[in-house]
């Protein structure tokens, strides 16, 4: 990759560390069995509270440097209090987030000094499907855009195909790109 | 039995290994559990060509002669080349013989057959790198009215049930297959997933012209970025046709293949393919570009410009609105799905402990340092970029039989011997 700068790229990302992993993983790949986790309690109506405080990898139990929270609701055209961001769209700040920070680490990786880095994200959904009229039509989405709009010090294809392997690597676009068992059950 | 080398297998790279063994004086003998050029002769569909060009048929102390450098050999040819290497070496020769495994036997090894047991301390393994069709564990899955078959045992459209054929795949083979299964009135969707790009001729000469002349092909394993990477990256999308023809995804689509993204598993009876395509084939776009500014950059610095023709870009993969997810197989009347998804090389038979959890030879560049005197040639990116083609196993032989005959205290192979 082409860098115009003499000086190497700073984006914040430790690039080492994540290549080490990978080397690492390559002999322990036990180690790299990760499990997520969120809880969720219903407050009132469509209004709901979620919050993530640990998760499993690298063999065991970590803990975030604070519970993070999350609220959701619906809006007001569904009749909802429209208290928080619908879940929908916290899905493509999922995407979004991941895409971009992704972009960061592949332009640290090819020495690509990033100035600024902005995606736009538009989800088409036709409620038809969740509200059951027309059983043809899906629940989710039926399409969805993301639009970067990228400074850095970079040629146009460069900055292309930073956006083309930040996909390819991409937990959230292969979330959403394929199918995934998911089980919902009551304790 | 006794041989200072056991080769296990007589294909192409089998035998040029041979002929740097003989030209270091080392006694040996080829393992072959069918006969010379064996997949060539079992496990290739009818119309397969080699998507390497004639002139690249060369192997130590033979290069192709005949009066179509340009042209691309068929199977027959390629077996007939082949043999034709197997008498120029002459080496001992145990055809019929199948190897069941190898194992340690104080320094040395022991090589079973089902015609004895050899004893030797070195062995090369030259038993190719398509052993096992790589077939994803949810074609089980299938409905049981759909026929399957994989690029082994796919041999003519005619062979397939008439009806809609859903091809797994866009690297060489599938391509490849997509194009002749289309033509055959079967209509193909093709499912796309990771793939390179490349047009047939860029500039006016053959792209693996370039790739050789550019020295990209002689690219060495401890030279890349990432050689994990490297290794799988699949076959080109080439076809080796005399009318040099590029058999890109754009070039299919024009003659009626539906592409869609990766198949991703099946549910309900239907086919779920990943939204990925676009991303797919932007990846493909701008990796030949930087492949064609790599080949403009050389003919740049070489002065070469008013030589050959202009440079060129190719138009974008074309990829509709919103490619299809799902596929049910009755609906759209598919009939029989290809897995041209990939292979691998068979090691399960080495009774030694030199592979990864994947089943994987662990091996640094054909040298397996963890079990001293053991070799393999012909892998992809084995050693050079080069490896897994016809014209990669020269230099990799010449090196490999280097280190081994340092490694018993024989002679080298030198620079020379090849063709």
């Amino acid at each position: 990759m082409t860098s115009t700068s003499e000086k190497p790229a700073v984006n914040g990302v430790n690039v080492e560390a994540l290549l080490g992993a990978r080397i690492a993983l390559g002999d322990t790949p036990e180690a790299g069995k990760f499990t997520w986790r969120a809880t969720n309690e219903w407050l009132h109506g469509t209004h709901s509270r979620s919050s993530v405080a640990g998760y499993f990898g690298l063999g065991e139990e970590h803990e975030h440097k604070a519970t993070f929270g999350f609220e959701s609701d619906h809006p007001l055209v569904f009749a909802a209090e429209d208290n928080a961001a619908t879940p929908v769209e916290i899905v493509l700040v999922g995407l979004a987030s991941c895409l971009t920070a992704g972009v960061a680490a592949v332009a640290q990786n090819r020495d690509i000094q990033l100035r600024s880095v902005k995606a736009t994200v538009e989800g088409d959904m036709d409620i038809q499907g969740i509200l059951g009229v027309d059983a043809d039509i899906r629940n989710g989405f039926s399409d969805i855009r993301v639009t970067y709009d990228i400074d850095a010090d970079a040629s146009p294809n460069d900055i292309e195909a930073l956006v083309a392997q930040s996909q390819k690597r991409s937990a959230v676009f292969d979330i959403l790109t394929n199918p995934t068992n998911v089980t919902v059950q009551v304790s | 039995m006794r041989a200072t080398t056991v080769v296990v297998g007589a294909g192409h790279a089998g035998l040029a290994v041979s002929h740097y063994l003989a030209a270091c004086s080392i006694d040996h003998v080829l393992i072959e559990r069918g006969e010379v050029a064996n997949s060539w002769r079992t496990e290739r569909w009818d119309s397969l060509t080699l998507l390497t060009p004639n002139w690249q048929a060369r192997v130590p102390g033979l290069a192709y002669d005949g009066d179509d450098p340009d042209g691309f050999m068929d199977v027959s040819e390629v077996v007939s080349f082949i043999e034709r290497y197997a008498r120029l070496v002459g080496p001992s020769l145990e055809t019929h013989t199948n190897v069941e495994s190898v194992r340690q036997n104080g320094a040395g090894y022991q090589v079973v057959t089902d015609r004895g047991v050899w004893h030797a301390p070195t062995v090369v393994l030259a038993t190719g790198a398509c052993n096992i069709p790589k077939v994803p564990a949810f074609a089980a899955d299938l409905p049981g009215s759909i026929a399957s078959c994989t690029p082994m045992d796919y041999s003519n459209p005619s062979a397939l049930p008439n009806g809609g054929v859903l091809v797994v795949g866009a690297s060489a083979s599938g391509v490849q297959i997509a194009e002749e299964v289309h033509a055959s009135g079967r209509p193909v969707t093709l499912a796309v997933g990771e793939h390179v790009r490349m047009p047939r001729t860029y500039r006016g000469k053959d792209i693996l012209w370039w790739m050789d002349r550019t020295g990209l092909h002689d690219e060495r394993y401890d030279e890349v970025d990432d050689i994990k990477r490297a290794r799988r990256v699949p076959a080109p999308q080439l076809v080796g046709k005399p009318e040099r023809t590029t058999l890109d995804l754009n070039a299919l689509t024009e003659q009626g293949v539906r592409l869609v993204g990766r198949f991703a598993g099946i549910a309900d009876g239907k086919a779920q393919f990943s939204g990925s395509l676009r991303n797919k084939c932007a990846l493909a776009d701008l990796k030949l570009g930087r492949l064609l500014d790599t080949i403009d950059e050389w003919i740049d610095d070489e002065g070469l410009d008013g030589e050959v023709e202009p440079a060129c870009r190719f138009p974008p993969t074309r990829v509709e609105d919103s490619p299809p997810l799902t596929l049910d197989f009755a609906e759209h009347g598919i009939r029989t799905a290809i897995w041209a998804t990939g292979f691998e090389a068979d090691h399960s038979w080495l009774d030694l402990p030199v592979l990864d959890h994947k089943g994987r030879l662990r091996h640094d560049g054909g040298v397996v340092s963890e079990s001293p005197g053991l070799y393999r040639i012909g892998l992809n990116f084995l050693r050079r970029r080069k490896s897994s083609f016809i014209h990669g196993a020269a230099d990799d032989a010449r090196d490999l039989v280097g280190h081994l005959a340092a490694a018993i205290g024989a002679p080298g192979p030198g620079k020379g011997g090849s063709a």
